[in-house]
């Protein structure tokens, strides 16, 4: 295997709150390869986003603080270096498209002056090549005649074209990891498959490792090549995407699988999760699933499950899979 | 070139009209002509003063006191509006007092909403303790009244032109930066400020690029309507002795002096108020007009 581009290691950040300490990201590790897909699926609130903005070092603060472990980006340590230095990371190595296309553009400066900002923040170009990049680039995400829209102001877009604005800047660099958190959830259905495709091509044209934040799993299927679901702040299962379809290991990532509704099923209810996404602010002492899980034994509610390799690269954390 | 174009290109039909003619703004609204032509022939007169004014404003002709208006009985051609209690000519100091309030009114406005817009941007851009410390400095400042200030600074360090530019800025800032602030609070909740975050931006670039561009409406309109409160505060002043000394025409003075004759000799009070009152009305329907066209909220339609 070829060495990570990222490679987050037991990544820990805390939020206090007047609640108390909120373990956003509690342990998290993976790695992605260069033009690996990875998706991180979890319910809202179980640190998906808070993972991605750890990366970036943008967790808001003072409330969140990464307290330890390691991100590397291509060997380099990215929590130990300077605000300054990370300005110059951000952007030209990891690029990071964001939920709403609708806010995601200034709306007071032109979609060329935009995209043309964005590469004057990483290259020096002079405005001739400026321009001809920012056609290309907008060219590149399949906006039609590129030239009339660079003078458009981004509430003469549609969100499907905004969005494709933002994936045109965030490929300017272009950039070693590309962020997606949940780009496609405002989109209409149509767009998304669209946008899906374009953001499929661009990693392989640039041969981009990408992190693809969503809770939809028919996503995950059609684009990642690994999973990893969250829970709690904690990657609770992580494995090729055929291994975690086919036969997932934790009860809670089986229930996600089981809430995806599917045709000429004759079950008069969705599944649904039983209970409610826990109190982050007061987890139990064992498994954070304990509460919620159908096949709960004493063991979980006692003692939290250590991480259990299933080959494959595919691991859980379940006692369910503990070895005998 | 690799145009390319990916996935599902035909999303959307070329739009012949996109660019300037369709952008919003100024244009599909009618002008406020009255109000601009109003502010138009006051600036106009203040730039002009020394072509268009009729006589010496500071001039005295104690022979010529207290001269009705043209069309009155006893009122001549040579003093079209009058004259004051020392026969200076009333439309000269007008015209000559249009330079000095419209000056003071524009500079003045202008050093407020600089700082204070400096002061806005930062503190809602920070937040936590700078907002917090910067806020209550703007509420401090805020409760003082203007007037004292002024008086204040009259009496200790005189009254001039410069004292009151600063005594009114000193404390008109402050609604910038309430306003400002304000506005930027929204903004920072928006997704491309946290975009210019992962896009690698510093905070100068952030407050410059993105967060003050998407303020200046606002700031243009505050700046509008403010121009018409300094210029009465500035009168106030200068009503009360503490503001542009004499002999310099100012209207404020010019009531001041005319007041102790308003049964005799109305004219001297009222036409210096008359063009108060004229080119106030002109900022504060320049403003509203103004307010009603850039508001974000009509903008789309």
């Amino acid at each position: 295997m070829t060495a990570p581009v990222i490679e987050v290691s037991d990544l820990r950040t805390h939020l206090v709150t007047r609640w108390g300490t909120i373990k956003a990201v509690d342990g998290v590790s993976f790695r992605v390869a260069e033009g690996e897909t990875l998706g991180l699926v979890g319910e809202s609130g179980s640190g998906k986003s808070m993972t991605c903005l750890s990366i970036l070092r943008l967790v808001p603060r003072p409330a969140a603080r990464i307290l330890g472990g390691s991100v590397l980006l291509d060997g380099e340590e990215l929590l130990t270096k300077s605000e300054r230095e990370m300005q110059r990371i951000r952007g030209r190595k990891i690029a990071m498209i964001l939920q709403d296309p609708m806010s995601s553009l200034n709306p007071v400066f032109s979609v060329g002056m935009q995209v043309r900002e964005s590469l004057v923040q990483h290259r020096g170009l002079s405005r001739k090549a400026l321009t001809e990049r920012a056609l290309d680039l907008l060219a590149a995400v399949g906006i039609s005649s590129p030239a009339t829209r660079l003078s458009a102001f981004p509430h003469q877009l549609s969100g499907g074209m905004r969005q494709r604005v933002v994936g045109a800047m965030a490929i300017a660099a272009p950039p070693r990891l590309l962020i997606a958190d949940e780009p496609t959830t405002s989109l209409d259905l149509t767009i998304q498959a669209q946008y899906l495709r374009l953001l499929k091509e661009l990693q392989e044209r640039h041969r981009l490792a990408m992190i693809f934040v969503t809770h939809n799993l028919g996503i995950v299927a059609k684009i990642c090549d690994r999973v990893a679901v969250m829970y709690a702040g904690r990657i609770v299962e992580a494995g090729p995407v055929a291994a975690i379809f086919g036969a997932p290991a934790h009860p809670y990532t089986r229930a996600l699988l089981d809430s995806v509704p599917r045709l000429g099923e004759s079950s008069e209810w969705l599944a649904a999760i039983e209970g409610q996404p826990p109190d982050l602010a007061a987890l139990p002492p064992g498994c954070a699933f304990a509460p919620r899980c159908p096949r709960v034994m004493d063991r979980c509610r006692a003692e939290a499950p250590p991480e259990f390799a299933g080959g494959a690269g595919h691991a859980s954390r379940c006692w369910l899979q503990a070895p005998p | 070139m690799s145009a390319e174009p990916a996935a599902g290109g035909a999303l959307a039909q070329p739009l012949p009209a996109i660019g300037a003619a369709s952008r919003p703004g100024l244009r599909g609204r009618r002008l406020p002509v009255v109000s601009l032509s109003i502010i138009a022939v006051f600036v106009l007169v203040a730039l002009l003063a020394n072509v268009v004014s009729p006589a010496d404003p500071e001039a005295q002709t104690l022979r010529n006191r207290f001269k009705p208006p043209a069309w009155e009985a006893g009122g001549s051609r040579q003093h079209v509006l009058g004259t004051d209690g020392l026969g200076r000519d009333l439309l000269a100091r007008i015209i000559w007092g249009a330079r000095v309030s419209l000056t003071a009114g524009v500079l003045t406005v202008l050093l407020a909403s600089a700082f204070g817009a400096a002061v806005g941007l930062v503190a809602g851009y920070y937040g936590r303790r700078v907002d917090a410390i910067l806020m209550r400095i703007t509420d401090a400042t805020m409760s003082f009244p203007v007037i004292l200030l002024a008086l204040i600074l009259a009496v200790t360090v005189g009254p001039s032109f410069a004292n009151v530019v600063v005594a009114i800025a000193v404390i008109l800032w402050a609604r910038y930066a309430r306003v400002i602030r304000g506005q930027v609070l929204t903004l920072m909740e928006l997704d491309f400020i946290t975009q210019a975050r992962i896009a690698g931006a510093s905070a100068s670039r952030i407050i410059l690029r993105h967060l003050l561009p998407n303020t200046l409406n606002t700031l243009v309109v505050l700046i509008t309507l403010q121009v018409g409160y300094v210029i009465i505060v500035e009168a106030s002043l200068s009503f009360l002795g503490a503001g542009i000394p004499p002999p310099t025409p100012a209207w404020g003075s010019m009531i001041a002096e005319g007041r102790d004759f308003v049964t005799s000799a109305w004219w001297v009070s009222v036409f210096p108020g008359l063009a108060i009152l004229l080119v106030v009305l002109a900022f504060n329907l320049l403003g509203d007009w103004l307010r009603d066209t850039l508001d974000p909220k009509l903008r789309q339609l």
